[in-house]
């Protein structure tokens, strides 16, 4: 049960760094393609642009945010800990907001980024307010990173 | 799999920049001369060698618009419908200096889809199955009504019905509701202007219903008969389509509503501004240039036969950006 426990924790780090980081794939390479397309007209745009691609990294970076602190939690990372099956489904459990939430958020806040590099690409000026666009899907990634690391450390605390 | 566009519509943001306004075409009626004119254009980074003439201006333009476009869309026919009228055209001048022995190269327009000296060696040989499937039907009829009947006319009915049921196929067959719009106004504009034309010139109801091209925005049918009666009647036919807000346009006169159709053109395009994943901002974008091209030849054409500045500006429209 002790291994089956650990198999769950370690299923719930793999889900955090897998799905978030897919989300962030997709997010990433969409909007660098938009961004090429900008850069082969107007070279100078770089800087800007770069900004837009980047946006969508952050899900990728959460999830393994999780994953690590999942790992050291159930002793993967650092010195080896017990852990029952219910501590491993709780932190499998707890792995599924930022999984999922990363996934989606990463995905459509990359399809926002190529919409805001549309704008730069022809009104620089509008920078911030392009910016600001995409930035607000990252709210969703933010709040499911709070839910996974609260539920993380709140396991750790369980007594089982 | 779904083409994506992304990048193609990213740089053409960027191109975008490049177009001319509806400013610039002001300040650039504004100008003296001729001459004035092309060093405006210069300056606006159109290229062109020094002391050529309007057609070798415009026709670089054009030849940069299908490049980038080539460039952007590799191995897609999603641009055919714009590109097809110019094959019908090159068949309608085929057929023409075939059957009166002249030379057809100097009226041959490039850019279409199929190679124009396919379609002349075709009409030559009288050997149709040269031809592109699609295009065989027409050129034989047509060529055949302008042998019987010495009717240039009717072979021009011929041909331009079957360029307009081509676009139209083309547009339906489109999954972009961009294009499908285009294809629908093109179509239904054509019908219109067919139809007041073949009142004003007393053509009965057989020539038109030969002219008149089936498309969901119209009823064909009714708009034929309607032909037969009046403006009014054709106004009638009207309502409840697209074309309602055309009619106060079209009861003043064809270039009215000619210029009502160019302007809701821009209108759709201008929805195309905020897509920036599918073909449209793409098309809208091939649509604006040969605006901004048409807009430039009109003010180098009025200042090189010395036109006023008035009479230039009312036959132009609405520019893209």
């Amino acid at each position: 049960m002790m291994d089956l426990g650990l198999f769950f924790a370690v299923l719930g780090a793999a889900f955090a760094t897998f799905f978030a980081g897919i989300g962030s794939a997709i997010g990433v390479g969409k909007a660098g393609v938009a961004a090429a397309g900008v850069l082969t007209e107007d070279p100078s745009k770089f800087g800007k642009v770069l900004i837009f691609q980047l946006l969508p990294a952050t899900q990728g970076i959460y999830g393994l945010l999780v994953a690590f602190l999942i790992l050291s939690n159930v002793g993967i990372l650092g010195e080896p800990k017990d852990v029952t099956l219910l501590q491993g489904l709780l932190y499998f459990a707890s792995s599924l907001p930022i999984a999922f939430a990363g996934l989606f958020s990463a995905i459509h806040q990359g399809k926002c980024s190529v919409a805001g590099i549309g704008t730069v690409a022809k009104k620089p000026d509008q920078m911030g307010k392009a910016i600001i666009l995409p930035a607000m899907v990252e709210t969703y990634a933010i709040l499911a990173l709070l839910i996974s690391i609260l539920s993380v450390f709140g396991v750790a605390n369980v007594n089982m | 799999m779904a083409t994506d566009y992304t990048y193609a519509v990213a740089r053409i943001r960027s191109k975008e920049l490049s177009l001319l306004s509806g400013h610039d075409i002001d300040s650039l009626l504004s100008l003296q001369d001729y001459k004035s004119c092309l060093r405006a254009l210069s300056d606006k980074g159109w290229n062109f060698p020094d002391n050529c003439d309007i057609s070798q201006v415009l026709s670089i333009q054009t030849e940069e618009l299908w490049e980038l476009m080539d460039e952007l869309v590799k191995d897609d026919n999603s641009f055919d419908i714009f590109r097809i009228r110019n094959d019908y055209h090159n068949l309608k001048v085929a057929v023409k200096a075939v059957t009166r022995s002249v030379s057809p190269d100097s009226m041959l327009l490039k850019h279409s889809v199929y190679p124009s000296s396919q379609i002349v060696a075709a009409l030559e040989n009288r050997d149709y199955s040269q031809l592109p499937d699609v295009l065989q039907e027409p050129a034989k009829e047509a060529m055949a009504s302008l042998l019987q009947t010495a009717d240039g006319q009717l072979c021009d009915i011929i041909i331009d019905r079957a360029a307009l049921e081509h676009i139209y196929r083309l547009g339906t067959e489109s999954d972009n509701e961009f294009i499908r719009q285009y294809a629908q106004l093109t179509v239904g504009c054509a019908n219109i202007k067919t139809a007041v034309r073949g009142f004003k010139t007393a053509k009965n109801g057989e020539f038109l219903k030969k002219a008149l091209c089936h498309c969901d925005c119209l009823n064909v049918d009714a708009l034929a008969a309607a032909a037969i009666k009046g403006i009014d009647e054709i106004c009638e036919c009207l309502s409840g389509t697209m074309f309602t807000s055309s009619v106060p346009y079209l009861k003043i006169s064809i270039s009215d509503f000619e210029k009502w159709a160019d302007n809701y053109l821009n209108s759709l395009m201008q929805e195309q501004k905020w897509d920036p994943f599918t073909i449209g901002p793409l098309a809208a974008y091939i649509l604006g240039k040969e605006k901004e091209i048409t807009a430039v030849r009109l003010v180098l054409s009025g200042k090189l036969n010395g036109l006023s500045e008035s009479l230039i500006k009312e036959r132009l429209r609405d520019m893209y950006v």
